[in-house]
């Protein structure tokens, strides 16, 4: 044994055997091509070479000795920087099966030190919570079983349709057709809609990939498809384009991109699906969005009209702005004014304990569209962590409360609620859905489930990638490089987007049938729900079923 | 499934007509209960004056039938007329009945004075009034309706044999519209306030089928916080307030009914000559969509009759008569017990876009499709 001295030992050292990942690499098939380490984000492995001592004992010479062996192999950094992520790209390029990162199954050091330079962990993903969600336990127990004929799911017509906008009363439509009052926009949408990720948390050829899928889906298969841009403007090709009416903006605390949007108002084709306003934001609640200066390219930086390569910041509030209630007035109804009251304006804000009370104060604008409630598990591309797994509320109970709230005061269907935030972290997105359906939303907001089911994202909820706020995604979903995002086909993920949403729609009809609905989406049918978990099913006045 | 039979004459009829169309349409219904509304009231021994609101219902004990008296005096109506009915107990499964109620009572002098309004909302409130009275102490006194020229009664068990226990065959009570429904509510558990007809302020309505929409419909009436907008036993009543929503409250023509029961595709409204308020009324009323299979009939206060199908037309339904005579029932055999002398070769089986009306003169049908143009109101 050496002594310890001379082993550089210091607090933060830490052997491959404490990192969440270890890379395995078999020297015997490897051919040392170097694909491997030439593709990994982090340069978490790297060619090394290696001497070996072999030794020699000649018995009849009656002399000892030892020979030495030099080999080259694939090693793996252990600092904290080029900790392995778990991305698997090295298993991916291997033409050999030579390597790949294995979890490591004992408890990892790397927890205690990704603090360091007295910067708290951040990076993309979600709350690493995983296993089944409450969601995932929800059943559609009301079979329609009393009557026939029970509906064809794939031969009946169905309208799966919801309503994005503001709605007025009966009595209040028909009074203002007589006078010739204003009738707010609505849009007719398909309740999925793909959430908000910004122009710059994706690359341009994941944004391009989403765009064209979503087109496809509105021009050829008929289902009504909408996307959130999140906020970092929009491309001003795009603003331009009669594609703009599948684009839902979003203004955020950072206003980036907003120059470009109201210069391009004049020349807008069409008017946008609708504007949302974010206030908040499920993964990261009262915190400000962030693209971090890895991603500031000279694209995005043109686009949001900030220098290249800075942190972007946005600010928790809405910096102009005193309260809630003043910002519902002011920016709502500017936003209104700004589309001459033809596009539906709703704020996005975090499932909290208080939603209800901006809910109430959107009940008393005439110009309120509606209102998003994201909850603890939405993703972001970049945040602190401790706001990821520590910081928010679940989606559900926060959207049933609204709901029944909006029912005591018969409102229901004049606010739309659409609901967010881990709505098919498991790939149960139909399921999910349609269970925050029933309990009261109009529609659900699907962001990571996208990226993964569209992309290929690899992130999960044991933290494997989650690499998305500083550009180095080894699928080039949320990298400015172009190295990487080179690696995306936008055809590809658009053809994903198709495959993925004619999948939820069928889904959709799947569960509709059984329960005899094919007339109306189901909004707030909660007698079709059962739980197995009594607590819960008292919370979110349910069936309990056993 | 249940079985639906409607009446409409300009000669007052007896309702047993109607509950021998019941029973040659037997194998379609498990016979668990009765519904029946009368509409345009002709008795015997009385000469009824059609501005006498008629109050209709059962008194399950003697305490409750005292307390009935009383509490239409306190509220000052003066009993007019009390049609005893000649009942033969045996033929009731039920052992609770006291006295099924049948009066007419005239309204005092002050309520007269009102606005029509305000009288309908007075009636309203009474049957309410008398509805929970009758809840509060433990279901004995149940009200069907209180409304002028309209009677209601509801029992459980074969409808004939409700009749004969009724003795509903005498004659002494005729009317010239007539509604019945063979089937106790077997959705939501039995109770007499859940057999069909529904009736609300004047309109009835009375369905086959089941209502998957129920939950949503109801919670949004309930927040209009519309004092008849109430029960909710059966998940079919939500189409009689429907009706009552669309005709009263927002004094849309009774063709939107189907509009906001069924409306259209925006692919059919695109090609609708009222498309864009259609859409814009789909939107507003878009809670008010029912599912599921359903044939709805009803009755309104002018006698007009109605028959909409479900948007897939999953329910069967025939209509057939001849000019002052209609009737509409779940099977052609119904039709035929209720208008023997009529052209079987006009019979009408409506389809998933049809509303089928009977104006009050009774000459001849309107057959109304949903992708027609309707009289708009004023509104648009």
């Amino acid at each position: 044994m050496v002594s310890a001295r001379s082993v550089s030992v210091t607090p933060s050292s830490l052997s491959y055997t404490d990192l969440p990942w270890i890379v395995q690499h078999r020297e015997d098939r490897c051919t040392l091509c170097g694909h491997c380490t030439a593709v990994c984000p982090k340069e978490a492995i790297y060619l090394a070479y290696r001497r070996q001592r072999m030794p020699k004992l000649d018995v009849l010479k009656k002399s000892r000795g030892n020979e030495y062996r030099t080999f080259v192999g694939i090693r793996q950094k252990t600092t904290m920087a080029n900790a392995c992520i778990g991305c698997s790209m090295c298993a991916m390029v291997c033409p050999n099966e030579a390597i790949m990162p294995v979890p490591n199954t004992n408890e990892h050091r790397t927890l205690f030190f990704n603090n360091q330079k007295g910067e708290p962990n951040k990076r993309g993903g979600r709350r690493n919570v995983s296993g089944p969600t409450l969601l995932d336990r929800i059943m559609f127990d009301r079979i329609s079983m009393l009557t026939d004929p029970a509906l064809d799911a794939g031969r009946h017509e169905f309208n799966i349709t919801t309503t994005l906008g503001r709605i007025l009363d009966p009595a209040e439509f028909l009074k203002r057709q007589k006078e010739g009052g204003w009738i707010p926009p609505t849009r007719e949408i398909f309740p999925f809609v793909i959430g908000s990720m910004s122009f710059g948390a994706l690359s341009p050829n994941m944004w391009l990939g989403l765009l064209q899928g979503v087109a496809y889906c509105n021009e050829v298969l008929g289902i009504p498809v909408v996307m959130g841009t999140g906020e970092g403007g929009c491309p001003p090709w795009v603003l331009k384009s009669p594609y703009l009416k599948y684009i839902i903006l979003q203004i955020a605390s950072g206003y980036f991109g907003w120059d470009e949007i109201i210069r391009a108002i004049p020349d807008m084709q069409c008017m946008p699906a609708a504007i949302e306003i974010k206030y908040g934001q499920g993964a990261k609640p009262g915190d400000g969005g962030l693209l971090m200066w890895y991603k500031v390219s000279k694209l995005i930086a043109r686009l949001r009209g900030v220098p290249e390569g800075v942190d972007l910041p946005s600010p928790p509030v809405h910096q102009t702005l005193y309260s809630i209630e003043e910002s519902v007035m002011k920016m709502i109804q500017t936003l209104s004014t700004a589309f001459d009251h033809q596009v539906p304006i709703y704020p996005k804000i975090s499932a909290s304990t208080s939603a209800k009370s901006v809910l109430n104060n959107l009940v008393r604008n005439p110009y309120a569209g509606g209102m998003l409630i994201d909850g603890i598990d939405g993703g972001t591309g970049a945040a602190y962590n401790v706001s990821m797994d520590a910081t928010g509320h679940p989606i559900a109970s926060c959207v049933r409360e609204c709901y029944l709230d909006l029912v005591t005061q018969g409102k229901q269907n004049e606010i739309p609620i659409f609901a967010a935030g881990g709505i098919g972290k498991n790939g149960n997105v139909a399921q999910n859905g349609m269970a925050l359906i029933m309990l009261g939303a109009s529609g659900v907001h699907i962001g990571k489930y996208i990226m993964q089911a569209a992309a290929g994202c690899l992130g999960n909820e044991k933290n494997r990638c989650n690499v998305c706020n500083v550009g180095i995604c080894p699928k080039g979903i949320t990298s400015q490089n172009p190295k990487l995002y080179r690696r995306l086909d936008p055809d590809l993920v658009a053809e994903r987007v198709s495959e993925v949403f004619m999948s939820i729609n069928t889904e959709i009809k799947k569960i509709m049938a059984p329960l005899g609905r094919s007339q109306s989406l189901p909004v707030g049918m909660s007698d079709a729900l059962g739980i197995g978990d009594k607590a819960v099913a008292d919370r979110l006045q349910i069936k309990y079923v056993c | 499934m249940c079985r639906l039979a409607l009446k409409t004459a300009n000669t007052p009829f007896s309702p047993y007509e109607v509950l021998t169309a019941m029973e040659a349409m037997q194998e379609g219904y498990d016979g668990s209960g009765l519904g029946l509304l009368l509409r345009g009231l002709d008795f015997e021994d009385f000469k009824y004056n059609t501005k006498y609101p008629i109050l209709s219902g059962i008194a399950h004990t003697e305490q409750a039938w005292s307390r009935l008296n009383s509490f239409m005096e306190e509220r000052g109506f003066e009993l007019k007329y009390d049609h005893e009915f000649e009942t033969i107990p045996s033929l009731i499964e039920a052992k609770d009945r006291f006295r099924y109620f049948l009066r007419a009572y005239k309204m005092s002098a002050d309520l007269e004075s009102k606005s029509q309004t305000e009288i309908d909302e007075e009636l309203m409130l009474t049957r309410l009034a008398l509805r929970r009275n009758g809840e509060e102490n433990g279901g004995d006194l149940t009200a069907f309706s209180f409304w002028p020229d309209v009677a209601m009664i509801k029992e459980v068990g074969w409808p004939l044999e409700i009749g004969n226990a009724l003795t509903l065959n005498d004659n002494r009570i005729r009317a010239r519209v007539c509604m019945a429904q063979g089937r106790q509510n077997t959705n939501y558990g039995i109770n007499l306030y859940a057999c069909h007809p529904f009736f609300l302020q004047g309109i009835a309505t009375m369905t086959n089928g089941e209502n998957t929409a129920f939950v949503p419909i109801r919670d949004w009436l309930l927040g209009k916080h519309f004092p008849g907008y109430t029960g909710y036993q059966s998940d079919s009543e939500v189409f009689a307030h429907i009706l009552h929503y669309t005709v009263r409250q927002l004094g849309l023509p009774l063709e939107t009914y189907k509009h906001i029961i069924t409306p259209l595709s925006t692919k059919e409204l695109d090609a609708h000559p009222q498309g864009e308020f259609l859409k814009g009324l789909r939107n507003t009323c878009r809670r008010l969509i029912i599912d599921g299979p359903n044939a709805v009939i009803g009755t309104l206060p002018d006698e007009t009759c109605i028959l909409a199908m479900d948007q897939k037309k999953l329910r069967p339904a025939t209509i057939g008569g001849r000019d002052g005579a209609w009737a509409i029932a779940s099977e052609m055999c119904g039709v035929e017990a209720m208008v023997p002398d009529r052209n079987p070769a006009f019979d009408f089986q409506p389809m998933r876009e049809h509303t089928i009306i009977v104006p009050p003169d009774r000459k001849e049908l309107t057959i109304w499709s949903q992708h027609d143009p309707f009289p708009l109101p004023q509104a648009a």
